[in-house]
């Protein structure tokens, strides 16, 4: 009941964990990934990515830019070429 | 014959060589490990992307209207040599191999009457390949004045690059780096970077991925990504091989200074030795005369 998320630049590994959703600012649109999403692979623009680690939490707010998410039965993998937060 | 005291004058000064070699070498050793570790860092992000581009590659089929990054300007007269190398000497022939392989090619290249051009990134080399290609240079990127690489200089020279490329500057990139292989071993590498070389596409069954938007557009986004991560990649391999190179230059230098330091004690001993037995063979053949 928890969703594989991976964030990565090319320095380094950012974040690799288990979480509720996380929302990610697709280039067209606004995405949330729960768990068991369908395959999906799309552009990033540059803005803030959202964590909940549960349901109803405050998420966790993380600035990215040059992203691109991609979705797989691994989970949600971000990779972005600059992070802050 | 040298005096004692030349001697021992040369004796002090391999000593403080030596001294010197054994603290680059020591230096080398601990950035090494670092320079390791940073390229450890960054394996997740570049094999990501590469599996991304692979099974995208695999759906786009490459015509004419795809982008110039991957499918070329469709000439071949202009090559680009993109020569990384390092700032810093005292690292054996690491830098040398490296122009000697963009050297080559770049021979290579001109007997079958193409155009080449230099790209150089780094302080050494520089001078080397002015020698012969003085004209041939078209830019360069100072890496002197952060402490190492990053990403942020492997983004500008790749964004240079592609203004160069979209200006028709030239049709084929060429970067030469030097391979990580151990502390001991440093391979000169040629890699094309541009335009970006088609990655192996990956057969992958669950064909149902969606895209946002289509494949096409998200692979002209990648390609620089690609760019900037291959030459990320290429500057930390360097960094790596440059403090392993040194490393093992350090310690043969600091080996040869000993085996230095211990002729010439010897052949101190035996002239001070030697000006005993003289002085005490005139005090002698004095005292015989009395």
């Amino acid at each position: 009941m928890s969703l594989h998320f991976e964030l990565v630049t090319p320095a380094r590994l950012v974040r690799s964990e288990e979480v509720h959703m996380v929302v990610v600012p697709g280039s067209e649109g606004e995405f949330g990934v729960l768990e068991g999403h369908a395959p999906f692979m799309s552009t990033v623009k540059d803005g803030v990515l959202k964590i909940y680690r549960s349901a109803g939490a405050a998420p966790e707010e993380i600035v990215v830019s040059g992203g691109f998410a991609e979705v797989g039965d691994k989970g949600l993998t971000v990779l972005a070429e600059h992070v802050e937060g | 014959m040298a005096s004692l005291k030349e001697l021992k004058g040369r004796i002090n000064s391999v000593k403080s060589t030596q001294k010197i070699t054994k603290a680059k070498q020591m230096v080398a050793a601990a950035k090494l490990r670092k320079a390791q570790s940073a390229a450890e860092a960054a394996r997740p992000y570049a094999q990501r992307l590469a599996q991304v581009m692979a099974s995208l590659a695999g759906k786009v089929t490459v015509s004419g209207s795809s982008p110039k990054l991957l499918a070329g300007t469709g000439a071949d007269a202009v090559h680009l040599l993109v020569v990384a190398n390092s700032d810093r000497g005292l690292c054996g022939a690491f830098n040398s191999n490296i122009v000697k392989a963009a050297k080559l090619k770049a021979a290579e290249l001109e007997a079958q009457g193409k155009t080449v051009l230099f790209y150089l990134v780094g302080r050494k080399g520089r001078a080397q390949i002015r020698r012969d290609f003085e004209k041939a240079i078209v830019g360069g990127f100072d890496t002197t004045t952060v402490r190492e690489a990053g990403f942020n200089e492997a983004e500008k020279i790749a964004n240079e690059l592609i203004a160069m490329y979209e200006a028709g500057k030239f049709d084929v990139a060429h970067l030469f780096y030097s391979k990580f292989r151990s502390a001991l071993v440093q391979e000169p590498t040629v890699q094309q970077i541009i335009p970006v070389p088609a990655p192996t596409a990956a057969v992958q069954a669950d064909a149902v991925t969606e895209y946002e938007p289509d494949e096409e557009t998200i692979l002209v986004e990648l390609l620089p990504r690609y760019l900037r991560v291959q030459i990320f990649g290429a500057l930390l391999e360097n960094a790596a091989s440059e403090q392993g190179a040194s490393m093992t230059a350090m310690d043969n230098a600091t080996r040869n200074a000993g085996d230095l330091i211990n002729k010439l004690t010897i052949q101190y001993n035996r002239s001070r030795q030697a000006a005993i037995t003289t002085e005490l063979i005139e005090i002698i053949a004095g005292a015989e005369a009395l």
